[in-house]
């Protein structure tokens, strides 16, 4: 009897789905076609586009501005997007699909910015600068969700978490006086709110979701509460100090990328260090190794004596904790100051970010300045006056995650027994 | 034993009985119903008892009180919450004193006044009736929609644009079609949502969480610009609705109660007729227990999120075009308290049953219309009672909670509520 | 010579029902133990037990000797115990490495996982018990065979002394577990002690030293392969004298009711799991298609059934081309469908047995008219199913999910046979049932069978398969590599072609309707 070692060979029908490299091909040439129809034939013959490469109010890294012919740019986006589209119906890019479709949703955005800014300027790197920090948030969310559906716990109170992490955040900078003390509050009460999570939906097993949302709720309501109690009433309570502005003596030199990424928030930096640490946790000790089994077969998990439960723990645990540092950016990095529901859906918006990442810090930070980079335009948008209202300039991220989520979910690498509570015997 | 339906006994009704309660033991009959109701009394209580810690811990009094020593601190706390719940009471229910001195004294605007209270609560509890309906139809059939706020809002604008952009139409032509120009623009902001985890797997609750953001944003949109009030000075507000569209109140001002609370009534009777007697809502009940047995029964599991999800905004959509046309009469942005979010509780409090809706939102509608009275008395925010709702539902949804602190037993069968985990993953 | 291991008086309790009961069990060092019981008989909450997942209500586990507590798999692991369970416990989107030293892990620098490590010590172990793998490899990427070496190693990683192998031929060709029993020899001639869990009396015969029979929770006997036989086992088994053989006139096969023709189906990753497949089901006979699990019968099933799509290739059902049908409009013309899963697929387990037995046809006259429910009407029809299939439930508005899964198989059963069909799609019919509900339902088909219904049978049971069908036609890797009659091929035969081999005899595969005209 010959024994079988090696793999299974499978047969494949297409790497891709039909379906999916259809739906793909189709939105690439509709993409094609806004670029066509609402840009290059509305642009004006002859006008040039100035992108200001240098953020305002930066000396260091400045570089020159860069001057492209409007029309032919957008006619040569239009080309190559139509050209991705073609390939993509008739032959398909197989594992690059993401990436292409991704691809074609940068020319739209690129040519958007070209056709708006055709005859004028727009600061590009300012756009790009002010995306990074839009990013923030979402990437951190999207970090959050990820240390905790890896270990197979939804987790849809990020945004609670958030939002509770921003107020107490103010309010502990605020009478403290210290920026570094108020995200040690804010990151307690992400670890405070994501203890609940875990308590309701490892140990009492109700459902994740619904337990997400009781933390949402709750945060909404508490922090309106608490902002009407005190912050409202009492001005210094809310009057945290701002994170400086803090350059990394000679990466900030480099034109263009310095500005950008090494003389910025503090939040900024956290992010990358979170980044790599994350992904070498996960993927690359004993720990993630532990974390991930979880997510994936509990039981199996539970089998080799590993502790499901107190894994668990950890990872949601870990999750509030990146959470309330998300928060923390909005009122002690970005604002200096809590406004109700300030974080205005940007928790959602990183567990969208999540899921488009493929569960994979990696991925999540790349979906992260996708958003990011759309709120950015929504802004600076307004600021340039153009023809389209800022309100509705301002559905431009929620519109965006929608788009990408469609066709995304169950696709990925989701975590097998992400969502389900683990039941012992 | 198991007690078999009698001959002239509705064999619908038994069965709607067993259906939505644990039936296990009915040896007697009160012991199931406490079961059933005993977790939502006790969350309740002890969503106030925390809400009673929450007002204490947070008033300077008591914790001057406090500093003079603590006898008095405790003396000043117990009476600062009294003082809240008292208004929290009269502002909701009513003052007995005064309703027993309108009584005697005859006098009908007393009396009115005296009763209002009471009916202002039913008025708050009606776009929660229409809310909890859209949440509970949806958990029935396996949809989380967390998007009831933006349905909200979009049916409201809906039925404002046709409350005042059309004119010279009889009232009862007028008002229906206003209102079920609400439901229809809930039912769109639904659908789109419900198209999209048919056909792409999209997870609901981001997309409606989405669809709620942009409802926001395009209401703002639509109240600066195309819906603005001529002369409103940039704010965001609507024109008046035309008379004819709109819902009579039964008395006059300040008492706002009105016909919008029976159309509630109406439409939760509809829903419980729809889910529970007519094979579309088997439908629909058959995809949210288990979509794979449902596309094995033969059923069009795409089709039918799509119907519940769209159902489930028109639903949504009435909870905002009532308010239009019934109370506010002109769109602005202030428009709902958190009704949508409230509106999960209701659902899950009420066990996703339109009875038990109705149940939860005449007292969501009184606690929201207490907590205003409580917030002039005692300059307590009316948040609170989104925290106390947070504190409700997280119990209603770990009875086990409930049940270590009260040591309940545990009934034999719990009902088996199946809802969405996960991030699903469509269809394959 | 101290037993390795002794059970003595353990007792478990669920809700209902008495698990084990007083067992009392001990295993000699180098001995394979064999633990013969139909499914629910309480073999497996036994081993649960001694493997820390369940705490016993009363008993002692006693390991060379002394008294041991086991609360928990890292308890059962430091004794020396190991698993391989019914269902694998490996991580598919893992590798063969992680998977093995998950728990255990190799690790360098403090907390890095050390990946090489661990595939050297993976390599040692597969050298010294000849359980070739391949360490990188993702385990989803392997075939069953190979998952279950994986899991073997898993255990001598540990460096157990004790290997638990809990049904472990369920997923394996009749070869395959001939190899594995290989396996297992060579285990405990190396100094292993094995207790081997299975309701398969062939087995039991070939590799046990020592054969201990659970029947109810309780010990029932005790004895050797050499003083027992398939008979005997099989009564002390079920307490009863079972025939083995169902009762089965013979039968000329009528028109063709169900005719496939060049089938290919992919899986949700677009693999093509079912390979160019074409097959005929006549009226009044029963075709087998024997396969070990996961060579295409689920997907094929489903696309039968209308359940999923095909990418090429023709159904035709009664003369209809159902190949783009729904399940609805393939239901309609007279077929039925007991699926492979039955909670999963088959049941809406909330909902009361009444509803369920009207799953497929509540949308039509009687139950509804119009758009009203008949509820009356169904809970009647309910009351005549319940009595008539015999289904043990205290109402017929009690959630199915309260019933036991032979009583829940019944209700499908009952809803999919009490209809005028002409086509009954059986997948895996008897899955995990007791051999009384066994019995029955077998019977139920075959009467089907003789009243005209044209029965297609999947089942990764070769028995069954033996048993029940007319043809059989064996299913490996997507492919038909032959239809024959029951008849004409022995078990053997059967069980090699479900490994993919052909037997030198004269039926020629390839050619598939040769062999359909020898009958």
């Amino acid at each position: 009897m010959t024994s079988v070692t090696h793999t299974v060979e499978h047969k494949k029908i297409s790497e891709v789905s039909p379906t999916r490299k259809l739906v793909m091909g189709i939105a690439e040439l509709f993409i094609a076609m806004v670029i066509l129809f609402g840009f290059v034939l509305n642009s004006t013959p002859g006008d040039l586009t100035r992108f200001v490469m240098t953020p305002g109010g930066i000396d260091v890294g400045a570089m020159g501005d860069w001057v492209i012919p409007t029309r032919p740019t957008l006619i040569a986006l239009t080309v190559v997007t139509v050209a991705i589209g073609i390939f993509q119906l008739v032959k398909g890019f197989g594992r690059a699909t993401n990436g292409m479709v991704g691809l074609s949703g940068l020319f739209l955005i690129f040519g958007f910015l070209t056709w708006q800014a055709g005859g004028t300027s727009v600061n590009l790197a300012g756009m790009l600068a002010s995306a990074v920090l839009l990013a923030v948030p979402i990437t951190l969310g999207a970090f959050s969700g990820v240390l905790s559906e890896r270990a197979g716990v939804v987790n849809i109170a990020i945004e609670g978490m958030m939002l509770m992490g921003s107020m107490i955040g103010a309010l502990v900078g605020s009478i403290t006086n210290s920026t570094w003390i108020g995200l040690a509050g804010a990151i307690l009460s992400g670890l405070i709110l994501s203890w609940i999570h875990a308590v309701l939906s490892i140990k009492y097993k109700i459902n994740q979701i619904i337990s997400g949302t009781v933390i949402n709720i709750f945060s909404a309501g508490m922090t309106a509460f608490i902002s009407q109690k005190y912050l409202q009433t009492n001005q210094a309570l809310n009057n945290p100090p701002l994170f400086p502005r803090i350059p990394i003596p000679g990466l900030a030199n480099i034109p263009l990328l310095g500005p950008i990424f090494f003389n910025t928030n503090v939040f900024v930096y956290l992010m990358f260090i979170l980044l790599v640490v994350i992904q070498v946790a996960l993927f690359s000790t004993r720990w993630g190794l532990r974390t991930r089994s979880v997510g994936e077969h509990p039981r199996a998990a539970d089998t080799l004596g590993i502790n499901v439960t107190r894994t668990r723990y950890v990872a949601v645990l870990l999750s509030g904790l990146v959470a309330g540092l998300a928060g923390a950016f909005f009122t002690l990095g970005s604002v200096g100051r809590f406004n109700e529901g300030m974080t205005a859906g940007k928790g959602f918006i990183g567990l969208a970010a999540m899921i488009f990442g493929n569960w994979r810090p990696l991925g999540a930070i790349g979906a992260g300045f996708l958003f990011g980079f759309a709120d950015a335009i929504g802004s600076k948008l307004s600021l340039l006056g153009s023809a389209i209202p800022p309100q509705i300039m301002a559905t431009a991220p929620y519109l965006i995650t929608m788009i990408v989520l469609a066709g995304f979910i169950g696709k990925g690498d989701m975590p097998a027994a992400d969502g389900e509570p683990y039941e012992e015997e | 034993m198991k007690r078999e339906p009698q001959k002239n006994e509705k064999a619908g009704d038994v069965l709607l009985q067993e259906i939505n309660e644990p039936h296990e033991d009915q040896t007697t009959h009160k012991r199931s119903v406490w079961n059933v109701v005993a977790i939502p009394l006790l969350a309740i209580l002890t969503g106030l008892i925390i809400g009673a810690i929450l007002i204490a811990a947070t008033s300077t009094t008591v914790y001057a009180a406090f500093n003079e020593s603590f006898g008095q601190g405790l003396v000043t706390a117990w009476n600062e919450v009294i003082t809240a719940y008292q208004a929290l009471f009269t502002g909701s229910i009513g003052d007995p004193a005064r309703i027993i001195s309108a009584l005697r004294s005859g006098d009908e605007r007393a009396i009115r006044s005296a009763f209002n209270p009471f009916l202002e609560s039913l008025v708050q509890a009606t776009p929660y009736i229409f809310a909890g309906l859209a949440v509970a139809l949806g958990f029935r059939s396996g949809l989380f929609n967390i998007g009831v706020e933006g349905q909200l809002f979009i049916g409201a604008a809906c039925a404002t644009y046709v409350g005042y952009a059309i004119t010279g139409l009889p009232t009862i032509i007028h008002m229906p079609l206003a209102f079920l120009a609400g439901a229809l623009g809930g039912a769109v902001w639904g659908f789109i949502p419900g198209l999209l985890k048919a056909t792409t797997g999209g997870h609901e609750v981001i997309n409606t969480i989405m669809m709620n953001w942009i409802a926001f944003r395009l209401t703002e949109w639509l109240l600066s610009g195309p819906m603005n009030r001529p002369g409103a000075g940039g704010m965001p507000i609507s024109p008046l609705i035309e008379e004819s569209a709109q819902i009579p109140q039964f008395f006059q001002t300040p008492i706002r109660f009105h016909l919008g609370f029976f159309i509630a009534l109406g439409i939760a009777w509809l829903v419980w007729w729809l889910l529970f007697k007519t094979k579309w809502g088997l439908n629909l009940r058959t995809v949210g227990a288990n979509p794979r047995a449902a596309k094995y029964a033969g059923l069009n599991v795409a089709k039918n999120y799509i119907i519940g999800m769209a159902l489930s905004g028109a639903l949504a959509g009435m909870a905002g075009g009532v308010q239009i046309l019934a109370v506010n009469r002109s769109m602005a942005l202030g428009l709902s308290s958190g009704y949508g979010f409230d509106s999960i509780a209701l659902a899950l409090i009420g066990n996703n049953h339109p009875l038990g809706v109705i149940l939860a939102s005449i007292l969501f509608g009184t606690l929201r219309n207490g907590a205003t009275r409580m917030m002039v008395v005692s300059r307590i925010p009316i948040d609170i009672v989104d925290v106390l709702q947070a504190i409700i539902l997280m119990f209603v949804a770990a009875p086990a909670i409930i049940r270590t602190i009260y040591r309940l037993r545990k009934p034999k069968h719990e009902e088996e509520t199946v809802f969405v985990s996960g991030w699903g993953g469509g269809q394959s | 010579m101290t037993p390795i291991l002794e059970l003595k008086g353990i007792t478990k309790q669920f809700p209902g029902v008495l698990a084990n009961d007083h067992i009392n069990l001990t295993l000699h060092k180098g001995e394979i133990l064999a633990l013969l019981g139909e499914n629910g008989a309480g073999k497996s909450t036994l081993m649960n037990i001694l493997y820390g997942l369940y705490q016993p209500d009363e008993g002692e586990i006693f390991i060379n000797g002394e008294k041991s507590m086991v609360t928990s798999p890292t308890d059962a692991i430091d004794a020396g115990i190991g698993m391989v369970h019914q269902h694998f416990m490996l991580i598919p989107v893992f590798t063969v490495a992680e998977n093995v030293m998950l728990g255990e892990e190799s690790v360098k620098y403090g907390n890095f996982l050390n990946r090489d490590d661990a595939a050297k010590k993976i390599l040692e172990i597969g050298n010294q018990f000849n359980l070739p793998v391949n360490p990188s490899d993702m385990v989803r990427d392997l075939p069953v065979g190979v998952q279950q070496k994986v899991e073997i190693i898993k255990l001598l990683y540990r460096e157990a002394e004790i290997l638990i192998f809990d049904e472990p031929t369920a997923v394996l060709t009749p070869q395959e577990a001939d190899e594995l029993f290989k396996i297992m020899r060579s285990l405990v001639e190396q100094g292993k002690s094995i207790i081997f869990i299975t309701h398969k009396l062939r087995e039991v015969l070939d590799v046990a030293d020592r054969i201990m029979v659970i029947r109810q929770g309780a010990v029932v006997g005790e004895t050797t392969p050499d003083e027992a036989d398939k008979n005997s086992l099989a009564a002390m088994m079920v307490g009863r004298e079972v025939s083995l053989v169902v009762e089965k006139e013979e039968k000329v096969p009528g028109e063709v009711i169900l005719s496939i023709d060049d089938l290919v189906v992919a899986d949700k990753f677009q693999n093509i799991v079912v390979d160019h497949v074409s097959l005929e089901v006549h009226a009044g006979e029963i075709v087998g298609i024997a396969g070990v699990q996961g060579n295409g019968q689920t997907e094929l099933v489903e696309a039968i059934t209308g359940l999923r799509k095909s990418s090429e290739g023709q159904i035709t059902l009664m003369g209809e081309d159902v190949t783009r049908a729904t399940p609805r409009q393939i239901t309609e013309l007279g077929s039925a469908h007991v699926p492979e899963d039955r909670q999963a697929d088959g049941l809406v387990l909330p909902f009361p047995i009444a509803e369920n037995l009207v799953l497929c046809t509540y949308y039509k006259e009687p139950f509804s008219k119009g758009v009203v429910l008949q509820y009356e009407t169904i809970l009647d029809h309910a009351k005549q199913l319940i009595s008539d299939f015999d289904i043990r439930t205290p109402s017929a508005l009690t959630p199915v999910s309260n019933l036991s899964g032979g009583n829940q198989q019944k209700v499908i059963i009952a809803r999919e046979l009490s209809r005028p069909i002409q086509f009954l799609m059986a997948s895996q019919p008897t899955r995990g049932l007791d051999v009384g509900s066994i019995e029955y339902i077998h019977k139920r088909i075959v009467q089907k069978r003789n009243d005209g219904c044209a029965v297609l049978l999947v089942s990764p049971e070769l028995d069954e398969i033996m048993e029940l069908s007319d043809r059989i036609a064996v299913m490996y890797r997507g492919n038909i590599l032959a239809v024959v009659k029951r008849s004409a091929v022995t078990k053997e035969e059967v069980g090699l072609m479900m490994a993919g081999i052909m037997p030198e005899s004269d039926f020629k595969p390839k050619e598939k309707h040769v062999v359909e005209r020898t009958f």
